[in-house]
C-alpha cells in the first residue's frame, strides 16, 4: 500500500475516533446539565408528544427560522436537505450489497450536490453582502463555509467531470470498517475530497456544528409547557430546601 | 425634552445598519456595598474578579443546560439580528442578539473551549478584561430578557439566559446593577419593591375603598391581611398608587366583589414582580418566591391569583412551584397560580360580570402583549391562552378594539423597552430606543384604524410607556391597564350605574351584558 492510502487510513480511523468520543462526551455534558428552570419559548406544546412534533417541525422545515428570514431559511434548506440526499447516496460506499432504497436516493443525491453547493454559495454571500452577518461573522464561520464549499465542489468533480476509481474507494472504505486497510486510488479530486471531509469530522465536537446535536438538548424548543401542572426541580436546587419543608 | 436623539417613527420598521459604540456609555448605576451585601454578593470588585467571574461562569454552565447549550451552538446564522429592539432602536451592532451573546461566548470560548484555548483569533475568543467586563455591563443592562430572538433562532437560543447568566456573574465579582439589587433588598426589608410599609399600605386601600364607594355607591373592600380569606391576591405594588396601574387593582377589587369571593392581599407579600430573574440570581429569585409561600400559608388562603405583571407572571406560572412549592395546601381545583385575567374572564364565560361598554367608548384601544407574559407564560390552560384571554377581556368591556401589526404582536410582541431591570431613570435613553418599535406599530394603528388607548397586562410597560409615549409625540395617558377597562365598564350589583342602566336602557339601547 502506498504511503498516500497509509495515511488516509490512518487520518479516517482517527477522525471517527474523534468524531464519535467528542460527539458523545459532548451529548453526554448536554443530557447531564440540569435544566433547573421551565423555560420553553412561549407558546409551548402542553404534552411530550407537542414538543415532538415541535422538535420535528424545527428539524425537518426550519420553522422558526423560516419566520425569521426567507433567505437563510431558502439557503439553509438547500444547503442541509441537498446534503441530506449526498450523504444518504454515499451510504452505496459503505454498503454491501447496497440497501434497495439507497439506489432510489442515487439520481436525487448526485444533483442535489448542486442545491448544496448553491445553498453554502447563498449562505457565504451573505457574511459578505449583509452588513449584520458581515459583523458577526468571524474568521472560523468563512473557514466553515469554505471546508464545505470544497467537499461539495471536489465531489462534485468526481461526480460529473473527472471520475474516480469508485469500486477501489469502495473497497477502501469497506476495508476500513472490516480492519483490513484497501489501497486508495491516487487522484487527486478524491484526496482533497476525503482529506477535507475528515478534517470536518474532527472539528464536528468542537465547534458550532455542535449545533445538530445541539437543538435536541435546546430547552426553550424541548420543554413542555406543564409548570402549572407538575412540579419540576433539579438536584442543585432540591438541595437548597434541605430541612425547609 | 431629551438630551440624546429620540428615534423618528417611519411609516414602517426600517432595519439599521448596525454601527459600532453607539451605546456602549449607556449603564446603569453600580450596585453601593450595601445593595451588594444585602443579596448576598461582595460589595465592590473584587481584586481577583478575573478568576472569580471564570470560576463563576464555569458554575453556571453546570447548573444551567440553557447557558451550556446556547454558548455552543449559536451559528452566527442572523436570523436574530434585526429581532431585538434595542437594535432596532439604537443601531447599536452589539444589541444584535447574536453579538450581545457573543459578548460573554468569546469568554466561554476562551476559557472552556478547545478551540478557543488553542486558537483564539480565529473563532474569536478573548480573555476576559475590564474592557470585556465594562461591555458585559452596558450591553447586558440593554437586553430586556423578552425573548423575542429567542422565537427566531433556528435553535431556539433565548439571549435571556445568557444576560441572565452575564449579570449574576457580574454580581458575583461585585458589579451588581444598584436598581435591581436595591428593590431586592427592600422587598427582603419591608415586602414590596416601592418598600411601602404595612401602615401606608393599609391606608391606600382605604382610600381606594372610599374612591370606588364615591363612584358607584357599593362597598367594595380591599382587604390586608385577612387570615381565612380564600384568595391571596399578589399583585405588583406599583398597583397602589402608579397611573394607570391603580385604575386596575380597582379593577381586580371589583372583579372579586362581584364574584363573591373572599379575597385578601399581604403586607408581607405585597409584591408580584421577583427582580431575581433580572440579575438571574436562582438564590434570590427563590427567596422572594418564598414569601408568597409563607403568607399564603399564614393566611390560610385556598388560592393564589396574580395581578397584572408581566416578568412577574412569567416567574409565577413558569418557576412558582419550582422555587416555592409544591402547594399542596391550594385548593387543587383551580389553576396554582391563577392569572387575574383567567379569572376575571371565567366569569365573563359564565355570565357573571355585567358590562356597560359604552363607558370605554370614548377609547378606541389596542392591547400590548407583554413580552414575559407572551413569550415566558401561559394562561388559560392551552397554546396561546395568554394571547386569546387578556384581549377577551378587553373586548368584554370595549367596543372599539384593533390589533396592532401582526409581527408586533402575540409572540412576536415587541418589548416596552423598559423590561428586565431597565426600567431606571438612569437608562432613560435605551429605554426610549428601545420603545422605537412598539411606538411604530402603535402609530400605525393610530393612523389606519384611529386607535387612541393602549392596554396592557404588566407594570413595567405601564410605566414605561407612560414616561416614552411623549417622547413620541403622544401623551402619558394613553397607556391603560385591561382592568381599568374591566373597572370602567363593569356594573355593579346594586350600584347607581345598574340603577341607571335599568331606567333607562330601554330607551338608550346602551346596556349591554357579556
Amino acid at each position: 500500500m502506498s504511503l498516500v492510502s497509509t495515511l488516509y487510513v490512518g487520518l479516517f480511523y482517527a477522525a471517527t475516533a474523534i468524531l464519535v468520543v467528542g460527539l458523545t462526551m459532548r451529548i453526554k455534558k448536554y443530557a447531564q446539565t440540569p435544566s433547573p428552570l421551565i423555560i420553553p419559548t412561549m407558546p409551548a406544546p402542553r404534552t411530550e408528544a407537542g414538543v415532538v412534533m415541535r422538535m420535528f417541525r424545527e428539524v425537518a422545515f426550519f420553522e422558526s427560522l423560516f419566520r425569521a428570514n426567507k433567505w437563510i431559511w431558502l439557503f439553509g434548506i438547500m444547503f442541509h436537505f441537498g446534503m441530506l440526499l449526498v450523504l444518504l447516496r454515499h451510504l452505496r460506499y459503505f454498503t454491501e450489497p447496497v440497501w434497495f432504497w439507497v439506489n432510489w436516493v442515487q439520481p436525487f443525491g448526485k444533483y442535489a450536490a448542486f442545491a448544496m453547493l448553491a445553498g453554502l454559495l447563498g449562505l457565504w454571500a451573505r457574511r459578505f453582502l449583509v452588513a449584520r452577518i458581515r459583523y458577526i461573522s468571524t474568521p472560523s464561520d468563512h473557514l466553515m463555509l469554505a471546508l464545505l464549499v470544497g467537499i461539495a465542489m471536489s465531489g462534485i468533480g468526481m461526480s460529473f467531470l473527472v471520475h474516480t476509481d469508485i469500486i477501489s474507494v469502495k473497497a477502501f472504505f469497506l476495508g476500513l470498517m472490516r480492519f483490513s486497510p484497501q489501497p486508495l486510488p491516487n487522484d487527486l479530486l478524491l484526496l482533497v475530497h476525503l482529506g477535507l471531509v475528515a478534517m470536518l469530522m474532527i472539528v464536528f465536537p468542537i465547534s458550532k456544528l455542535l449545533h445538530a446535536p445541539g437543538v435536541f438538548f435546546s430547552p426553550t424548543r424541548n420543554q413542555t409547557d406543564s409548570s402549572r401542572e407538575q412540579r419540576h426541580i433539579a438536584d442543585w436546587a432540591k438541595a437548597l430546601e434541605a430541612g425547609e419543608r | 425634552m431629551a438630551d440624546f436623539e429620540v428615534p423618528e417613527l417611519k411609516e414602517y420598521l426600517i432595519v439599521p445598519e448596525p454601527l459600532d459604540k453607539v451605546t456602549n456609555h449607556l449603564a446603569p448605576f453600580i450596585a453601593k456595598p450595601p445593595h451588594q451585601s444585602d443579596l448576598g454578593f461582595p460589595e465592590e470588585l473584587v481584586d481577583n474578579w478575573k478568576e472569580v467571574a471564570i470560576e463563576k461562569m464555569g458554575d453556571l454552565l453546570g447548573k444551567y443546560r440553557s447557558l451550556q447549550v446556547f454558548l455552543d451552538i449559536c451559528v452566527h446564522c442572523g436570523a436574530c439580528t434585526d429581532k431585538c429592539h434595542y437594535y432596532l432602536g439604537t443601531s447599536d451592532a452589539k444589541n444584535m442578539p447574536v453579538a450581545r451573546q457573543e459578548l460573554l461566548r468569546k469568554v466561554y470560548r476562551r476559557y472552556f473551549t478547545f478551540a478557543g484555548k488553542y486558537f483564539p483569533k480565529l473563532v474569536g475568543a478573548v480573555d476576559l478584561t475590564e474592557e470585556v467586563l465594562d461591555d458585559w455591563y452596558s450591553y447586558f443592562h440593554q437586553c430586556s430578557q423578552c425573548r423575542r430572538c429567542s422565537v427566531f433562532c433556528p435553535y431556539g437560543i433565548d439571549t435571556a439566559e445568557i444576560s441572565m447568566a452575564a449579570r449574576e456573574i457580574m454580581a458575583s465579582v461585585g458589579k451588581g446593577q444598584k436598581y435591581c439589587n436595591e428593590i431586592i433588598a427592600k422587598v427582603y426589608k419591608i415586602g414590596n419593591n416601592l418598600g411601602l410599609p404595612e401602615p401606608a399600605l393599609a391606608d391606600t386601600l382605604e382610600g381606594l375603598e372610599e374612591d370606588i364607594e364615591d363612584e358607584t355607591g357599593v362597598k367594595v373592600r380591599l382587604p390586608l391581611d385577612e387570615k381565612g380569606a380564600d384568595i391571596l391576591l399578589i399583585t405588583p405594588s406599583a398597583d397602589f398608587f402608579a397611573e394607570p396601574h391603580v385604575d386596575g387593582l380597582m379593577g381586580y377589587a371589583k372583579v372579586f366583589h362581584e364574584a363573591g369571593v373572599s379575597w385578601t392581599l399581604s403586607s408581607k407579600a405585597s409584591e408580584a414582580a421577583n427582580f431575581g430573574m433580572f440579575i438571574g440570581s436562582y438564590e434570590n429569585m427563590r427567596k422572594l418566591s418564598l414569601r408568597i409561600r409563607e403568607a399564603a400559608i399564614d393566611l390560610g388562603v385556598k388560592r393564589i391569583v396574580f395581578g397584572e405583571c408581566g416578568h412577574a407572571w412569567r416567574v409565577a406560572y413558569s418557576f412558582l412551584d419550582t422555587l416555592a412549592g409544591p402547594f399542596d395546601f391550594l385548593d387543587q381545583n383551580y389553576p396554582i397560580p391563577q392569572h387575574i385575567c383567567e379569572f376575571t374572564n371565567d366569569l365573563i364565560k359564565q355570565d357573571k360580570l355585567r358590562f356597560n361598554k359604552g363607558e370605554n367608548d370614548h377609547m378606541t384601544l389596542t392591547f400590548h402583549d407583554s413580552c414575559n407574559v407572551a413569550r415566558g407564560a401561559g394562561m388559560g390552560g392551552y397554546e396561546g391562552g395568554q394571547f386569546e384571554i387578556p384581549r377577551a377581556v378587553i373586548k368584554a368591556a370595549c367596543n372599539n378594539y384593533y390589533d396592532m401589526g401582526d409581527d408586533t404582536i402575540h409572540d412576536a410582541t415587541f418589548c416596552c423597552g423598559g423590561g428586565g431591570g431597565l426600567l431606571t431613570d438612569d437608562l432613560m435613553e435605551i429605554r426610549v430606543k428601545g420603545a422605537m418599535p412598539r411606538m411604530q406599530a402603535l402609530k400605525q394603528v393610530t393612523e389606519e384604524r384611529g386607535v387612541t388607548h393602549l392596554a396592557a397586562i404588566c407594570a413595567i410597560c405601564k410605566s414605561q410607556f407612560s414616561k416614552t409615549l411623549p417622547y413620541f409625540g403622544f401623551s402619558m395617558d394613553q397607556i391603560v391597564s385591561v382592568h381599568q377597562l374591566v373597572s370602567n365598564a363593569i356594573v355593579l350589583k346594586g350600584s347607581e350605574q345598574e340603577a341607571e342602566l335599568d331606567g333607562s336602557a330601554e330607551e338608550k339601547g346602551e346596556a349591554e351584558t357579556a
